[in-house]
C-alpha cells in the first residue's frame, strides 16, 4: 500500500465529490448512537472510500456484515453489539496502540467501524489495579531500609485511582467528541468519529501505561521520568495521529489548540499518577517512636 | 298390555333374589399414590434440622467439586449462593484487624471486600454474557463465588503463619501459599466456565477472571497485622 496519507486524502475528496454529485447515494455509515440524521445524509457518517483497493473492499464487506447496533437501548442485544470482538481482534488493536506508525489512523486501520467497549473497560480496570499495586510495591521498596516504616496496603488508593482513570477515559472522549461535532457544525469538516470510536481510541491508548506502571516499581527517579516520556510519546502519538486528520481542516489555531489540549490532558494524567502513587521521597510518618511505644503497651 | 309387555324383558329378574346367606364382601380401595407423592415432595413437615442439613450437604458437595475440579456440571446444575456468601463473609472477616483500621492507610474494609467480590463477580458475568456466553447469570455467580474457597483457605493459613513466623521467611511461605491458591482458583473456575463460551473469545472471558482472583490474592497477601 503506497503512501497511506495520500490515499486517505483522496478518500475524503473522492467521497465528498461522489456524495455532492448524488446526495441520495447510499453511504457506508458508522453506527452512531445519538446523532439526528442531517439533510446531507448523515453529517457524521465517515465517508469511506468506495474505491477498488483491497482495503476498501475488506472494509465494505465488513460493514455490510451488519455492524449496526440491533434493537433499542433497552434490549440486551444492543449492548452485545459493542462486544462483538474476538481475541485476535483485541490483541491486534492493543498492538496497534503500542506501535503507532505515521499514517496509520488507529480508528480507520484497526477499529474499521467495529468499535468495542471490551478493550477500553478492561484496560481501565487493569490500569487502576496495576497503578495501585505497583505504587504500593514501589513505596515499600523505597522505604525498606527505614526501621520505623510499617508496611501498609493503602487500599483506599483503589477508589481514588478508579475515579480518576475512569473519568479521564470516559469523560474526556465524550467532551472531545462534543467539541469536534460543534466544530463540524460551524466549519466544514469532513469526517468525524462517533462517540464510541473516540472512547475506544482513548481506552486503547491507555494500554501503554500498564507496563509502564509495572516498570515504575524500580525505585529510581530518572527511570520513572524516562518511562513517562516514552509512554507519553507513544500514547500521545496514537491520539494525535487519530485526531489530526479530523481537525486539520479547521482553522490553524483551533487545530493546534485541540491537539495541544489532547496532549496536555494525557500528560497530566501520566504525571499525576506518577506523583501521587509513586512517591520516591519518604512519606513523613508523624512521631513514630512515641506511637510505637504506646501501641506495645496497649492490649489489642 | 303395555305394562306387561314392558315388564317382560325384565321378567326374569323377579326370580332373582339375593339371599342374605351370600356374603357380599370385597375390597374397595382407592389408589392413594398421588397423595403419597405429595407427601414426598412436601418438606413442610420435616424437622428443621433436616432442611438445614440438606442445604449444608449441597454446599459441602460443591466445595468438594471445587477441591477436585473436573469438567462436571454439578456446580452449574444446582447452583446456590449460600456457599459464595459464606466464603465472602469469612474472607472479609479474616481480612479485618489489619494494620491500623483507624487511619485510611490500611487494608480493605469489610464493605470494600464485599463490594469487590460481588460487584466483581457481577461484572465478569455480564462481560461473559455480552461476549456471547451461554451460561446463566446465577450459575456464573455461583461458580465464581465457590472458586474463592482456595483463597479463603489461604487467608486462614496466612493468619496462622503471621501468628508464628514473621519476617522474610514468613513472607516467602505466605507468597507460596497465596500463589498456589490463586492458580487453583483460576484453574477451577475456568474448568467450569470455559465450556459455555464461544471458541474464539475464550481468552477474552478468562482474563477478567484471572484479574479478579489476582486482586483478591493481592488483598490476602498484603494483609499485615497491626502492631
Amino acid at each position: 500500500m503506497a503512501s497511506p496519507n495520500d490515499l486517505q486524502f483522496q478518500e475524503f475528496e473522492e467521497a465528498a465529490e461522489l456524495l455532492s454529485a448524488d446526495p441520495g447515494a447510499s453511504t457506508l455509515s458508522i453506527p452512531a448512537t445519538n446523532s439526528p440524521p442531517t439533510a446531507s445524509g448523515g453529517g457524521e457518517d465517515v465517508k469511506l472510500d468506495l474505491s477498488e483497493d483491497e482495503e476498501g473492499q475488506e472494509e465494505s464487506s465488513e460493514l455490510l456484515g451488519g455492524q449496526k447496533p440491533a434493537g433499542g437501548f433497552w434490549t440486551f442485544e444492543y449492548y452485545q453489539s459493542f462486544f462483538n470482538v474476538d481475541t485476535m481482534q483485541v490483541l491486534d488493536r492493543v498492538k496497534g496502540s503500542v506501535m503507532p506508525l505515521p499514517g496509520r489512523n488507529f480508528i480507520k486501520h484497526h477499529l474499521r467501524s467495529n468499535p468495542d467497549l471490551y478493550g477500553p473497560f478492561w484496560i481501565c480496570v487493569t490500569l487502576v489495579f496495576s497503578v495501585v499495586i505497583s505504587g504500593n510495591i514501589s513505596t515499600f521498596l523505597s522505604q525498606k531500609g527505614d526501621p520505623t516504616y510499617h508496611y501498609r496496603p493503602q487500599f483506599h488508593r483503589v477508589t481514588i485511582a478508579a475515579v480518576v482513570i475512569f473519568m479521564y477515559a470516559w469523560l474526556v472522549p465524550v467532551g472531545l467528541w462534543g467539541f469536534l461535532k460543534w466544530r463540524q457544525g460551524t466549519e466544514r469538516q469532513i469526517g468525524g468519529y462517533s462517540i464510541l470510536e473516540t472512547v475506544c481510541v482513548y481506552g486503547y491508548s491507555l494500554f501503554i501505561y500498564i507496563p509502564t506502571s509495572v516498570l515504575w516499581i524500580i525505585p529510581h527517579d530518572w527511570v520513572h521520568w524516562t518511562l513517562i516520556l516514552v509512554a507519553m510519546v507513544i500514547s500521545g502519538s496514537v491520539l494525535v495521529l487519530t485526531f489530526w486528520p479530523v481537525v486539520r481542516d479547521d482553522t490553524r489555531v483551533m487545530a493546534v489548540a485541540t491537539v495541544a489540549t489532547i496532549v496536555v490532558l494525557h500528560t497530566l494524567l501520566a504525571v499525576g499518577c506518577k506523583l501521587y502513587f509513586f512517591q520516591t521521597a519518604p512519606i513523613p510518618i508523624p512521631k513514630p517512636t512515641i506511637h510505637g511505644a504506646l501501641n506495645t503497651t496497649k492490649p489489642h | 298390555m303395555a305394562a306387561a309387555e314392558d315388564s317382560r324383558p325384565f321378567a326374569g329378574l323377579s326370580d332373582v333374589s339375593i339371599s342374605e346367606d351370600i356374603p357380599v364382601e370385597g375390597d374397595i380401595s382407592v389408589p392413594v399414590g398421588s397423595s403419597r407423592r405429595d407427601d414426598e415432595l412436601s418438606t413442610l413437615d420435616e424437622p428443621v434440622k433436616e432442611t438445614i442439613l440438606r442445604d449444608l450437604r449441597a454446599v459441602g458437595k460443591k466445595f468438594v467439586h471445587v477441591l477436585y475440579p473436573k469438567r462436571s456440571s454439578a456446580l452449574l446444575r444446582d447452583w446456590d449462593l449460600w456457599g459464595p456468601l459464606l466464603l465472602c463473609v469469612t474472607l472479609a472477616l479474616l481480612l479485618q484487624g489489619g494494620a491500623a483500621d483507624s487511619d485510611n492507610q490500611g487494608g480493605p474494609q469489610f464493605a470494600e471486600v464485599f463490594v469487590i467480590i460481588w460487584f466483581g463477580s457481577i461484572i465478569i458475568t455480564l462481560n461473559s454474557k455480552l461476549l456471547g456466553g451461554t451460561i446463566s447469570f446465577f450459575q456464573s455467580l455461583c461458580v465464581l463465588g465457590y472458586c474463592i474457597m482456595p483463597l479463603t483457605v489461604a487467608m486462614a493459613v496466612c493468619r496462622l503463619v503471621l501468628l508464628g513466623v514473621t519476617g522474610s521467611v514468613g513472607f516467602a511461605v505466605r507468597l507460596a501459599v497465596v500463589t498456589v491458591s490463586f492458580g487453583w482458583s483460576t484453574f477451577a473456575s475456568t474448568a467450569f466456565l470455559t465450556d459455555s463460551q464461544p471458541p474464539n473469545r475464550k481468552a477474552l472471558v478468562v482474563y477478567p477472571v484471572f484479574l479478579f482472583y489476582f486482586v483478591i490474592s493481592w488483598m490476602v497477601l498484603t494483609f499485615s497485622p497491626s502492631q
